[in-house]
């Protein structure tokens, strides 16, 4: 039904073991005012967004990336887009280092999707106009095919061939939404990053897209990274998910393995926080206490303590790596993921909640 | 003061079983360039004294609007047109404003959906909650700071004496919510009206808020109207559900059998469109087309166009909304296909 290769014939002529994607310790910090100032406050004024990530992303494979607003899961991905250069670290494309300006045809390989469609398109092109000029600066088709090509991106899409004189106005949420998934895969990217693709949208509609988004991956072959809050669609998606708490990724396994038995207290508190469609919540305790601490004050040790139920004293001082179990495909950061002698959950009470959320806030 | 006093009184007067809070055949419309949007079109709801409701619809199907109405605080494009609001007795929508401020606060309180605009950012957080108990329970300045600082501790906001003092900017989204339901509660009203408190908050947080307010509802009797668009999230709290499409509501019940047994198509949709954590699917369904304008709605059912049940009788009549069982209703003509499809597909809602 289409000309766009499955898999395009420089990955195919790649070794099949290595990674799609590959990013070593990458780092990315946001520096809030002056330095002088903050050090006259005695304030931290260096904003560690993405603290030290490694991942690797298989060809073919739909990765998710959940956490809290502020866990810098959005920062990350448009650092591995390129549009955000990172401060340390290294990230591999087939096995190639990008540099930190990259080139167009390795900007090309990595395409993203924003939340939101309203913001994300241009209101003065219609939407043929913005393909075509993608389509013309990448020289992705020679320029007779065109038009051709157009249309056929967004029948691919579930737009109507009429799409290519309206403007980005004329649509509703989700048809923008569809556009900007065009959009992404004009350039025949290698893997798409799509950052909360549906959060905007309505429910309703949310569904189509996601339906959309699987639909794309078996006829095309595309490599996924979904970034998302909704551990729901997360889990409708993919098949692997990585969870990040304050600029780390704190956990990463199979989806199934993930849901039925996470060994992170901070996972096992985020599926357990998830509203269900059963009722009800009545009385007993919140299932994650407090706030997430400020990414400025990042605590000593591992960053979850704060929070944590089964906490210890030596939590506070070392910081625990990512480190899997006898099954290789989960990796938990936690000093008590893969022991036998877990620590008894503290059972939380409002004072003690109030206490821990007064030391963070 | 006295008067109000005389209101609050009045919850005892109320036959137990009547409802605390009646909406008959409410109407708003709001006028715009393109033409009159009847934005909430026949609206019937009712809240019986300490009982959650939930008004569950999609943007645009008139669920704030209605909110709205009842407390008295449109934009002021929009007006109501029709209908009652009867709290304890007495019609809202027939009373001057001046009427209506001596309700909102020790009768009725509303949390809205993002607290740092719905709090004054200039004001520290203390004096907010402490203002409705010293213009409306009568308190001096020392009682009311009291009362707000007990608030405080009530809803969680830890070292509630020093952060008395803080202003909104320095408190976290959670705790700005916490807030909010402070300054709802200041005043004892015996209903909150909630306006998606929890859109805006991660999940954790938001699982810290649901339960806040379940418990503090529980303990103080006080009724909950709560507007939101996520099915599960009503789950938490609610125990009757009201769903709106279209600026109408187009099925009622608790919100057991409407998750587990929609008679409305509508209904149905929104349940299998939305993915389940618990429960995966191999394909979403989604409801097809979008919802219509409301300038000119569609005539008859007003989800015909979007209906795979839909009969040529849905183009022709309005479907009013009917009871099937004991609190159960539906505005579906046909609603009998939703039963027999679920109870063809089996266990897969």
């Amino acid at each position: 039904m289409t000309t766009l290769p499955a898999v395009t014939a420089e990955a195919a002529r790649l070794d099949p073991n290595t990674p799609l994607l590959e990013a070593r310790d990458v780092a990315v910090n946001f520096s809030l005012g002056s330095a002088i100032i903050a050090r006259m406050r005695h304030e931290e004024h260096v904003l560690h967004a993405v603290d030290g990530v490694d991942m690797t992303i298989e060809r073919g494979e739909a990765l998710a990336l959940v956490g809290e607003s502020g866990s810098g899961k959005s920062t990350l991905a448009r650092a591995l887009s390129g549009l955000q250069p990172s401060d340390r670290g290294e990230i591999r494309l087939d096995g190639k280092l990008l540099p930190a300006r990259r080139s167009r045809t390795d900007q090309r390989k990595i395409q993203m999707v924003f939340q939101d469609p309203y913001s994300s398109l241009n209101p003065r092109m219609t939407v043929g106009g913005m393909l075509h000029e993608l389509l013309r600066v990448h020289h992705v088709v020679p320029r007779d095919e065109v038009e051709s090509y157009t249309r056929e991106l967004l029948g691919l899409v579930g737009l109507g061939e009429e799409a290519v004189h309206a403007y980005p106005r004329q649509f509703s949420g989700g048809q923008r939404q569809r556009v900007a998934i065009a959009r992404a895969l004009a350039l025949r990217p290698e893997l798409l990053v799509a950052d909360e693709p549906v959060s905007a949208l309505d429910v309703s509609v949310q569904a189509t897209i996601l339906n959309l988004l699987q639909d794309l991956r078996a006829e095309l072959g595309l490599t996924l990274l979904l970034i998302s809050h909704n551990l729901a669609v997360v889990r409708h998606l993919c098949a692997r998910v990585a969870v990040m708490y304050l600029g780390r990724i704190i956990e990463v396994a199979p989806t199934e393995t993930l849901f039925e038995n996470p060994r992170h207290p901070y996972t096992s508190g985020l599926l357990a926080a998830i509203p269900r469609m059963t009722f009800t919540k009545d009385g007993d305790a919140p299932a994650v206490r407090g706030d997430p601490p400020s990414p400025l004050r990042i605590p000593t040790g591992c960053r979850f303590r704060t929070r944590c139920p089964i906490a210890q004293p030596i939590c506070e001082q070392q910081d625990p790596a990512l480190t899997t179990g006898h099954d290789p495909a989960h990796a938990a950061a936690c000093h008590f993921a893969f022991t036998a002698a877990v620590p008894q959950p503290r059972q939380p009470t409002d004072a003690a909640d109030a206490a821990d959320a007064g030391a963070t806030s | 003061m006295s008067e109000s006093t005389a209101a609050s009184s009045g919850q005892g007067w109320v036959a137990a079983g009547q409802p605390l809070l009646q909406v008959n055949d409410l109407r708003v419309q709001i006028a715009s360039r393109r033409g009159i949007v009847r934005a909430v079109d026949g609206v019937s709801l009712e809240v019986p004294a300490g009982e959650a409701v939930g008004l569950v619809g999609e943007s645009g199907s008139g669920k704030s609007m209605t909110l709205r109405a009842i407390l008295g605080v449109l934009p002021p494009e929009a007006s109501i047109v029709g209908g009652q609001v009867v709290l304890d007795g007495v019609d809202l929508t027939e009373l001057t404003n001046s009427q209506l401020n001596k309700i909102r606060g020790p009768r009725i309180a509303m949390i809205f959906q993002e607290p740092m605009s719905a709090l004054n950012p200039v004001m520290r957080v203390g004096n907010q909650i402490a203002e409705g108990p010293q213009v409306h329970l009568g308190m001096n300045r020392a009682q009311a700071a009291e009362r707000a600082i007990e608030l405080m501790r009530r809803v969680g906001i830890p070292d509630p004496e020093r952060r008395y003092r803080s202003f909104p900017h320095e408190f976290s989204g959670g705790m700005r919510q916490r807030v909010m339901i402070a300054i709802a509660l200041s005043c004892k009203p015996s209903m909150i009206l909630c306006d998606e408190p929890t859109t805006a908050l991660d999940v954790t947080i938001q699982d810290q808020i649901l339960r806040l307010l379940a418990r503090l509802c529980k303990e103080s009797g006080t009724s909950l109207v709560f507007v939101t668009h996520d099915l599960p999230v009503v789950a938490q709290i609610c125990h009757r559900l009201a769903v709106m499409y279209a600026g109408q509501i187009v099925e009622r019940g608790t919100v057991e059998e409407i998750l587990t047994k929609p008679c409305h198509p509508y209904t149905l949709g929104l349940v299998r469109s939305a993915p389940d954590v618990d429960h995966v699917r191999s394909s979403l369904v989604p409801i097809p087309g979008s919802p219509p304008s409301l300038i000119n709605p569609p005539t008859g059912c007003r989800f015909h166009p979007r209906c795979k049940f839909a009969e040529e009788d849905c183009t022709v009549t309005d479907p009013p909304l009917r009871s099937i069982d004991a609190g159960r209703a539906t505005a579906c003509l046909h609603f009998e296909r939703c039963l027999d499809e679920l109870r063809t597909e089996g266990a897969d809602l």
